[in-house]
């Protein structure tokens, strides 16, 4: 039995048939949509590695079952430069050297992008490391992100809470 | 994970009338329940979609003063909603000190009680454990219990409930709604979660078919908006979840206690209140030998389950005086850059 789902994808229309209720968000992506930036580091939800944007809220893509999704929209780290143009979060992070080896990069950028448009930690370095915990970096790239966030949060729109 | 037929609920009643059947588990944001059963911790047979449930996701301040959340409003919405922010303080800050903003993004309120203990015996599959596997035993006992009960254990099970949000939610007297078969009724949170006693494997006094509808918290909650803290200590300071913490709540009538709140997490399979040690702060003035008092009080009846969790006794004596000396100073005009977390604390 296959269960028809809907997802918008880097504002894109999908019809999707799910062979499978397992099927996490984060597979779909990567083995039958082949959309590979999200990566599966922990696959449990403790890395922060598959971070996506889904309609508009920075998730783990790894513990969400496609099947419930129906009628989401989905940004992944394919979806976020305008063509050749980055993304200012992108832009800032090759700035500011906010990697390493680059595996966890795309989720740390997903994951700032979403920090940002909570709008809660600004520019305040001790609410952006807080905000973003949730992400991983096992090359220990932290200082290089927290000044990648810092530079593309002061860009961004300024809200009136950033401190 | 073991394949399971999946089935999308259209009302309350649909969801309901589906968890009849045996082995049937609800999913709302699935960011526990997926966990488990990819690890095979739980393998549910039917799985009930309950996300498109209508009308469970609102948060309301009522008319008589009182607050009702959804069972499926996310953290992340009820901890920044600016009424709960400013009327439970501590409600958002436990929120906020919970997971991480992925996680709190997707969990939901109703996922959040229903989530099942961290304990590594429980999780890993394999040990004896009686929750999973009643009968089996328990492989903590003995063992690494750092995260372990040190209240209301039994010799069957002696692990935790590792919900923060739940802390501050037994202080402030909150009840949850629950919908089943037989009709809609409510139990006080503090009531909700059940001790291990004999029966491990039961760990709330829900039916089965029961779904969690909705939280509320009672007019009388907002009382303690100006003096509310939760302080929580744990491994690391983010994204951890917690070795001992405390929601400490006071109201202060000229320099004198009103009503003192106290409850703990870490500490047991539930969220561990002491109405004794509340009770033994009224009318006193806020000072460290009163709260150093309450916290005794507090933890009169712990009992570690071995040498290796004895330190959480103590930690949480002096966590419960952290909290309530906070509290005392004031609920701060800004959740802290790191909430709940002893660094930058009074």
């Amino acid at each position: 039995m296959t269960i028809p789902i809907r997802l918008t994808l880097n504002g894109k229309p999908h019809a999707i048939d799910l062979d499978d209720p397992r099927i996490t968000l984060l597979d779909l992506l990567r083995e039958r949509l082949g959309l590979t930036g999200a990566k599966k580091g922990c696959d449990r939800g403790q890395c922060g590695a598959c971070t996506v944007l889904v309609d508009g809220r920075r998730i783990n893509a790894c513990l969400q079952l496609a099947v419930s999704l129906d009628g989401a929209e989905v940004l992944t780290i394919e979806g976020l430069s305008e063509g050749d143009a980055l993304h200012p979060v992108q832009a800032a992070f090759i700035a500011h050297d906010g990697f390493q080896c680059g595996f966890c990069t795309p989720g740390q950028i997903m994951s700032a992008v979403g920090l940002i448009r909570e709008g809660r930690a600004g520019t305040d370095p001790e609410r952006i490391r807080e905000g973003m915990s949730g992400n991983l970096c096992r090359c220990g790239a932290y200082a290089g992100i927290l000044e990648a966030v810092k530079d593309a949060s002061a860009r961004m729109e300024p809200r009136e809470d950033a401190a | 994970m073991i394949l399971f037929d999946y089935s999308r609920a259209s009302s309350v009643a649909d969801a309901i009338a589906a968890a009849r059947q045996p082995g049937s588990a609800f999913l709302a944001a699935g960011t526990n329940l997926v966990d488990l059963m990819k690890g095979g911790v739980t393998n549910p047979e039917r799985v009930i979609d309950i996300t498109r449930l209508p009308g469970l996701s609102g948060i309301e301040a009522r008319a008589d003063g009182s607050l009702r959340i959804g069972a499926l409003a996310r953290n992340s919405d009820v901890a920044d909603d600016p009424h709960v922010a400013r009327t439970y303080p501590m409600v958002a800050e436990a929120l906020l000190a919970g997971a991480s903003a992925q996680l709190r993004n997707a969990a939901t309120v109703g996922g959040n009680l229903m989530q099942r203990t961290r304990c590594q015996y429980f999780t890993d599959a394999v040990s004896p454990c009686n929750k999973r596997q009643p009968g089996s035993g328990c492989a903590a006992l003995g063992h690494a219990t750092r995260i372990h009960a040190v209240q209301g254990w039994s010799e069957h099970c002696i692990a935790t409930h590792p919900s923060d949000f739940c802390v501050p939610l037994a202080a402030l007297d909150a009840s949850v709604e629950i919908e089943g078969q037989g009709g809609k009724r409510s139990v006080k949170l503090t009531e909700f979660h059940l001790l291990p006693g004999d029966h491990p494997e039961r760990e709330t006094v829900l039916e089965p078919g029961e779904l969690v509808t909705a939280l509320t918290l009672p007019a009388e909650a907002a009382q303690f908006a100006g003096n509310a803290r939760y302080l929580k200590v744990r491994d690391r300071t983010s994204y951890a979840f917690a070795v001992v913490s405390a929601a400490a709540a006071l109201t202060l009538d000229g320099g004198r206690i009103g009503q003192a709140r106290l409850a703990f997490g870490g500490l047991a399979l539930k969220p561990w209140r002491v109405p004794e040690a509340e009770g033994s702060l009224a009318g006193k003035a806020p000072s460290p030998e009163a709260f150093a008092e309450a916290a005794r009080i507090a933890l009169d009846s712990a009992k570690p389950t071995g040498e290796a969790n004895a330190f959480k006794v103590e930690l949480a004596r002096r966590v419960a005086v952290r909290a309530l000396t906070s509290a005392a100073a004031g609920t701060p005009a800004r959740i802290p850059a790191l909430p709940a977390s002893p660094f930058g604390l009074v």
